[in-house]
């Protein structure tokens, strides 16, 4: 029994690293939503090249489950030089589905270009999503995310000049805490026009349609195998052995069957 | 053990198969629309669209070409209309009260004949005045009202030549007007007058603006701004004007919302909380004029009595399009109590200002999100362990357990024994 458990032990470890980019190649983003509403969904590993203009807000989202922690890095490819007038500075926002601020953990999120610069890159390691939260808590939780890319300082004669936007948006899955919590409903908002109801009307049903929302956990049972259950488990085992070792350390060696 | 290694294996197979296949990736649900996208494209076509200086080729050829290649691209489902501003009457030459009105449709706003809209686009030739004003209220009408987005994408050169009225307080009354209006401006010169004025437009709606300095540029742009105008439109949330105090509020169900909100003023909306369900709410303020630096947004919950429950806020400096604070709250209740659902206000506020000179009304364009979903209760403490830890308490707990068996069933021996 006991070589059982290692073997499913040993069998999970090599599964941990599930492969997320196992499925076929995924088409290259080349827009961006002009505000929150309307982001372009895309998701980690997507090639994601967009022509804008100078001045222009771009949005994208995507959905992060419970355990994943994602870093995003956008290198934005500034105009001729001959055709600007000073430094520009570019702002990488990233916002949860209720359009609260994100922190980062890492990573430059403003970034100011020379005036002979021919590129500048901004980025952020967002924090682990957490798989609950108290309410009034402002703790990264499941559910679509906004990323925001915009010029917040700049020459006002280099407005609407052609810039293109590269954005990279990798993921890396962790064990999701609090441990065995799960949220009813991710924070992914609704999309549909809203509608007023009498003052003492019916208590509305969900909205119909909304931004892209994460799967349920990031981490299959797999890897909640490798968490609680299996320490408990091999726990157990381990004391039943240490068990039997006590008892024959009191035996006599001479007495011993 | 046979059996005990075969489950294992077993399972081992389906752990790999589970972790390589993996559920699908999850994407946003889609709505079947209502009605088509619709799109207005409003050409300058002033005089000064002769003005070669786009490649060596005049700035009307130019626009030309791009129409071409728009209409040759343009998805089906779109309706799209083609406005001309300074096509009828020359400048200089005519008088400006006939100049400064002229605006025609070339090609009324529904489905495209690809044949038809390039023969009417071959005949174009730059003329006259240029009163982007005039043509914008025009197009305006000719997208109608509804219910979802409408896009005029104002291409030009120059100035509005005509003064009044004001290209950018016509865009400022047509955003107020509440039929979901965007206004693309693309500027065919780099001249500071008319990045000021288009940028204006587009603050003020908003819309983008872009100046174009080749044929490629232009083409690209007005495509993917047709593109964004069919895989956006849809999405136009529901006009609500919110109320001074939270007894007259109007009462939301789950959806999005427009809503103005002026300097320093305080809006109220109500929802209907029923028991195990959790509030979501989010708000953003439009900065679509010029402010002051600083700046902040605050989006507070309150039970019917006043007092606050919950309160998102968010405060920024400097250039940016929105403003934005939300919240979670709900009131514990569990899904099965058969209590009446709770009223929660929710009130928008702002730390705006603005210079002098600057308009304060209209306010400033609010979108207000609210969702119900069912509360997520507290999960509490986990049944299990795990660790180093707890290995090393759970052997250590083994062993003194064996040692004392052991000792124990000695002692009963030799107790045994002595008998």
């Amino acid at each position: 029994m006991m070589r059982g458990i290692l073997i499913l032990v040993a069998a999970s470890i090599l599964v941990l690293p599930a492969p997320a980019s196992a499925e076929q190649p995924v088409p290259t983003v080349t827009t961006a939503g002009p505000s929150f509403l309307s982001a372009t969904v895309i998701v980690p590993g997507q090639p994601v090249v967009v022509p804008a203009s100078t001045g222009d807000y771009l949005y994208w989202s995507f959905a992060a489950a419970a355990g994943e922690a994602h870093r995003v890095s956008v290198r934005v490819t500034l105009p001729p030089t001959a055709d600007r007038h000073g430094p520009t500075t570019w702002t990488l926002d990233v916002f949860d589905g209720l359009r609260r601020r994100q922190p980062c953990t890492a990573g430059t999120q403003t970034g100011t270009a020379k005036a002979d610069a021919a590129d500048v890159t901004v980025g952020c390691s967002l924090r682990r999503v957490r798989s609950w939260a108290d309410h009034w808590s402002h703790d990264a939780l499941p559910g679509t995310y906004y990323l925001r890319l915009s010029a917040t300082g700049l020459p006002e004669r280099d407005l609407g000049l052609p810039v293109q936007a590269n954005v990279e948006l990798t993921v890396k899955e962790g064990a999701a805490h609090p441990a065995g919590a799960r949220m009813e409903a991710p924070l992914s908002p609704p999309i549909n026009a809203g509608a007023t109801l009498p003052p003492d009307g019916a208590a509305p049903t969900d909205a119909t349609t909304s931004a892209p929302k994460p799967l349920a956990q990031a981490e299959s049972w797999v890897n909640r195998l490798t968490g609680r259950w299996t320490w408990t488990i091999v726990g157990g085992a381990v004391a039943a052995l240490t068990g039997i070792l006590g008892y024959t350390l009191t035996r006599h060696p001479r007495r011993r069957p | 053990m046979i059996i005990a290694r075969r489950w294992a294996a077993g399972l081992a197979c389906a752990l790999i198969a589970s972790a390589t296949l993996g559920p699908p990736p999850a994407v946003a649900d889609e709505t079947p629309a209502k009605e088509p996208p619709r799109v207005e494209l409003v050409l300058d076509s002033s005089g000064s669209m002769r003005t070669a200086d786009i490649g060596g080729r005049s700035r009307m050829a130019v626009a030309k070409q791009a129409f071409n290649d728009v209409v040759d691209a343009l998805p089906p489902e779109t309706h799209l209309g083609i406005r001309l501003l300074g096509s009828q009457h020359r400048f200089p030459g005519s008088s400006k009260a006939v100049g400064c009105k002229d605006t025609k449709l070339l090609f009324p706003v529904g489905t495209v004949d690809k044949v038809e809209a390039k023969t009417a686009i071959a005949t174009l030739a730059p003329t006259g005045w240029t009163p982007i004003g005039w043509a914008l209220r025009a197009a305006a009408k000719d997208l109608g009202t509804g219910e979802t987005t409408r896009r005029i994408i104002l291409i030009t050169d120059g100035e509005d030549s005509c003064g009044l009225p004001d290209p950018c307080d016509v865009a400022r009354e047509l955003a107020a007007q509440g039929t979901h209006l965007v206004v693309d401006t693309l500027g065919l010169t780099l001249d500071a007058k008319v990045r000021r004025q288009l940028t204006c437009i587009a603050e003020a709606t908003g819309g983008t603006y872009t100046a174009v300095q080749s044929q490629e540029q232009l083409t690209d742009r007005l495509e993917q701004l047709i593109d964004r105008a069919v895989t956006t439109y849809a999405e136009a949330p529901l006009h609500v004007a919110g109320a001074e105090n939270c007894a007259t509020a109007p009462t939301l169900a789950p959806g999005v919302y427009t809503d103005r909100e002026q300097f320093g003023e305080h809006r109220w909306y109500r929802v209907r909380l029923a028991p195990g369900q959790e509030l979501r709410a989010s708000v953003s303020l439009s900065l679509d004029r010029r402010l002051n630096r600083d700046y902040g947004v605050l989006l507070r919950a309150t039970a019917s009595g006043g007092r606050e429950l919950v309160r998102g806020s968010d405060a920024g400096s400097g250039r940016t399009d929105v403003q934005s604070a939300g919240l979670r709250w709900s009131d514990g209740r569990p899904a099965d109590d058969d209590a009446e659902p709770r009223t929660v206000c929710l009130v928008v506020s702002n730390s705006f200002s603005a210079p002098p000179g600057v308009l304060t009304s209209p306010g400033m364009p609010l979108e207000l999100t609210v969702d119900l979903v069912a509360s997520s209760p507290d999960p509490g403490d986990p049944v299990l362990g795990r660790g180093w830890t707890l290995l090393a308490v759970l052997a250590l707990a083994g062993l003194v357990a064996g040692l004392v068996t052991g000792w124990l069933a000695r002692w009963r021996i030799s107790i045994r024994r002595e008998g």
